[in-house]
């Protein structure tokens, strides 16, 4: 990738430890959901963020929503740090949309009122353009205006969903968190929703962060991915680079483990031990070792330092980063 | 077939509610045989759990359910007693649910969980059903089984929490497993290791088991069968590979072209959808219940009956359309 200009949004070294309690009288230990983090989101990309639960996603997402304060490093909006920004103009450059649309809306709302509620909170125009706004909006994400004046309990999981998005778009955002959109969702219903945000992605230049463990998913959206691991991206490369060519042994175990419709293949033995490192207490080294298949004597003792090749940044002592 | 452990015929459950008779599954009939894995396929509301809960006879006790025929292991099950039917759930057939969170105890220690359905179904000898309990959780892959007895649900993980529940599924050494969307909860990686071993455990036991999925990933990697459901009935069956290389239901087909597949769908492209609603099953239905969401529907699909088309090897679909009207066109879902 060539020099782009200040990325939409931008994570420097972002570190986010949480003091978990041991019990009664064993004091607290630092767990670090997010370890040194750099990420970029150019404008108009999707970059996808994968990795198993409890690596540190959500915490990333939180973070970049300014609902969560890193402990050190910095978030930039458009090349500016997040400390010049309010709780309320992050959220109108940034709207996430969340995995369950069944508990992501208030029951006792109407759509129009769930719908509106952005509009509100920033004062945006006049209280009577409201109800014409939240009717586009409607119109955008492909429901009926009939439905403004239902309540939640009314729709199915697919059109909560869009309700969700017609939600977060209402102040015209610039980049929105996609934490997980269409993982509650019926296959039927994902492709719908998919085929929305790409096309909404056209129509109002948005950019994306999606986080899913669906790595199809992931990869027919995303324009760059990155890995996460043990609150560490350990690659992260373009789309068609890191699908084609993954480096780091467990990207390679994570895509061993999509399961394609090819009736010709049983399923595939990942190799990877079941265990997921305690992350109060994580290993020595390369967090990774005690699963990699091709562990060598020094990943138990040196964390591996990031390598970069051309855009494709990986974490491994495979890949030369051996100090 | 000599091997058979479960037949079905013409099973049908209906439940009355405030609007009417609700009519969930509407003649389903499958056959499960040692060893075979069927897949059952469809989208929330197809009806494919209330399948599965009716053969175990765990349905709602509104629920009204009646069938042709109904034989688990030679035994007409239709008409055994609440106590007859408790005797063989956990026994010879056993369940595992989605939720490992839910469906185990959390104010009993795993031991005791293993331990009783043992102790119910098998003998009552507390050493051996420990010494079962510990050989499953090895098997099942868990490291030092016999610390964990002593350990309560919320300790372990939620992989470890399903590998549980399969140990307990296998502790009374059934003849068939129900699995009822077994990893939908899970990771990627923790879901390839559970099929992977569920599927070398079905081998080593000789069990039958039925799968109960929304993933058509999951479908094609481990099922000999599958039926597809759509509103309470089945719309296609037959072989795995068959219904994937040649899918003939339109609904079938909608499915697979709605899933992004790594190097058959572009990256941006648009997917294939299924537009419109699952039906409303309440009341009287009549007719292809797909022909609202159909690209092919006509005034015909209103007056359709269920005569399946049957294409020999076991495949067969629900549709008025002819083969030949179907195998002329292009299929998105075509293997390379």
């Amino acid at each position: 990738m060539t020099e782009a200009p200040a990325a939409a949004l931008e994570t420097v070294d972002v570190t986010c430890v949480f003091q978990v309690s041991q019990g009664l009288l064993r004091g607290s230990k630092p767990l670090r959901a997010v370890n040194g983090v750099s990420l970029k989101i150019p404008r108009g990309q999707v970059v996808g963020l994968v990795g198993e639960s409890g690596c540190g996603k959500s915490t990333m997402a939180n973070i970049l929503l300014g609902l969560q304060r890193p402990s050190s490093g910095d978030v930039l909006y458009a090349g500016n740090s997040a400390a010049g920004f309010s709780r309320r103009e992050i959220a109108r450059r940034i709207q996430p949309i969340f995995q369950d649309p069944y508990s992501s809306l208030n029951p006792t709302k109407t759509i129009e009122s769930i719908v509106s509620q952005p509009l509100r909170i920033h004062s945006v125009g006049a209280p009577s353009e409201w109800s014409a706004r939240v009717g586009e909006m409607l119109d955008v994400v492909g429901l009926p205006r009939r439905v403004a004046s239902s309540y939640p309990s009314q729709l199915s999981g697919g059109q909560r969903q869009r309700v969700a998005i017609a939600r977060a778009l209402i102040m015209r955002p610039e980049v929105v968190i996609c934490d997980e959109p269409t993982s509650a969702l019926d296959v039927s219903v994902q492709s719908q929703i998919l085929n929305l945000l790409q096309d909404l992605k056209e129509e109002f230049g948005l950019t994306y962060l999606l986080i899913s463990h669906n790595l199809a998913v992931v990869q027919h959206m995303a324009d760059r991915v990155a890995v996460m691991y043990l609150g560490r991206i350990v690659e992260e490369a373009d789309s068609d680079t890191l699908f084609n060519d993954p480096r780091h042994p467990y990207t390679r175990a994570l895509l061993g483990s999509v399961l394609t419709p090819d009736p010709r293949l049983g399923v595939p033995d990942t190799h990877l031990g079941a265990v997921f490192p305690n992350p109060i207490d994580p290993p020595p080294g390369c967090t990774f070792h005690p699963r990699c298949p091709d562990c060598m004597a020094i990943c138990r003792s040196e964390p591996p330092r990031p390598a970069s090749d051309g855009g494709h940044n990986t974490e491994c002592h495979l890949y030369g980063g051996a100090p | 077939m000599s091997g058979t452990i479960l037949e079905v015929e013409n099973l049908s459950v209906d439940i009355p509610v405030a609007a009417g008779m609700l009519h969930p599954v509407r003649g389903i009939g499958f056959s499960v045989s040692r060893g075979e894995t069927l897949c059952i396929v469809g989208e929330s509301g197809c009806g494919k759990s209330l399948t599965s809960l009716a053969v175990m006879g765990l349905l709602p006790k509104t629920a009204r359910r009646s069938a042709d025929r109904m034989e688990f292991l030679g035994r007409d099950i239709r008409s055994l007693r609440e106590r007859e039917m408790a005797r063989l759930r956990g026994g010879s057939m056993s369940m595992i649910f989605q939720e490992p969170m839910t469906s185990l105890n959390p104010s009993y220690t795993i031991g005791n969980q293993l331990a009783e359905v043992y102790l119910r179904h098998v003998e009552q000898s507390r050493a051996a059903a420990r010494d079962r309990a510990v050989f499953l959780l090895e098997k099942v892959g868990i490291s030092s089984a016999a610390s964990r007895l002593g350990q309560y649900p919320h300790q372990l993980s939620g992989g470890q929490r399903q590998r549980v529940m399969i140990a307990m599924a296998l502790m009374c050494g059934p003849e068939l497993i129900i699995a009822d969307e077994p990893t939908t909860a899970l990771d990627v990686t923790i879901q390839a290791q559970i099929l992977h071993l569920l599927a070398e455990l079905q081998r080593e036991f000789r069990m039958g088991m039925i799968l109960i999925t929304h993933d058509l990933g999951i479908v094609a990697r481990v099922a000999d069968k599958v039926q597809v459901m759509y509103a309470g009935k089945t719309v296609e069956e037959g072989p795995c590979e068959t219904v994937f290389d040649a899918p003939m239901h339109p609904y079938t087909q909608g499915l697979l072209r709605c899933i992004p597949i790594p190097g058959r769908t572009q990256r941006g492209e648009r997917l294939g959808s299924v537009p419109g609603i699952v039906p409303n099953l309440v009341g009287e239905l009549s007719g292809c219940m797909f022909r609202n969401r159909c690209d092919y529907a006509s005034d015909a699909c209103a007056g359709m009956r269920d005569e399946p088309t049957r294409m020999g090897d076991g495949h067969a679909y629900t549709c008025l359309r002819a083969p030949e009207e179907i195998s002329g066109e292009p299929q998105a879902a075509e293997t390379p």
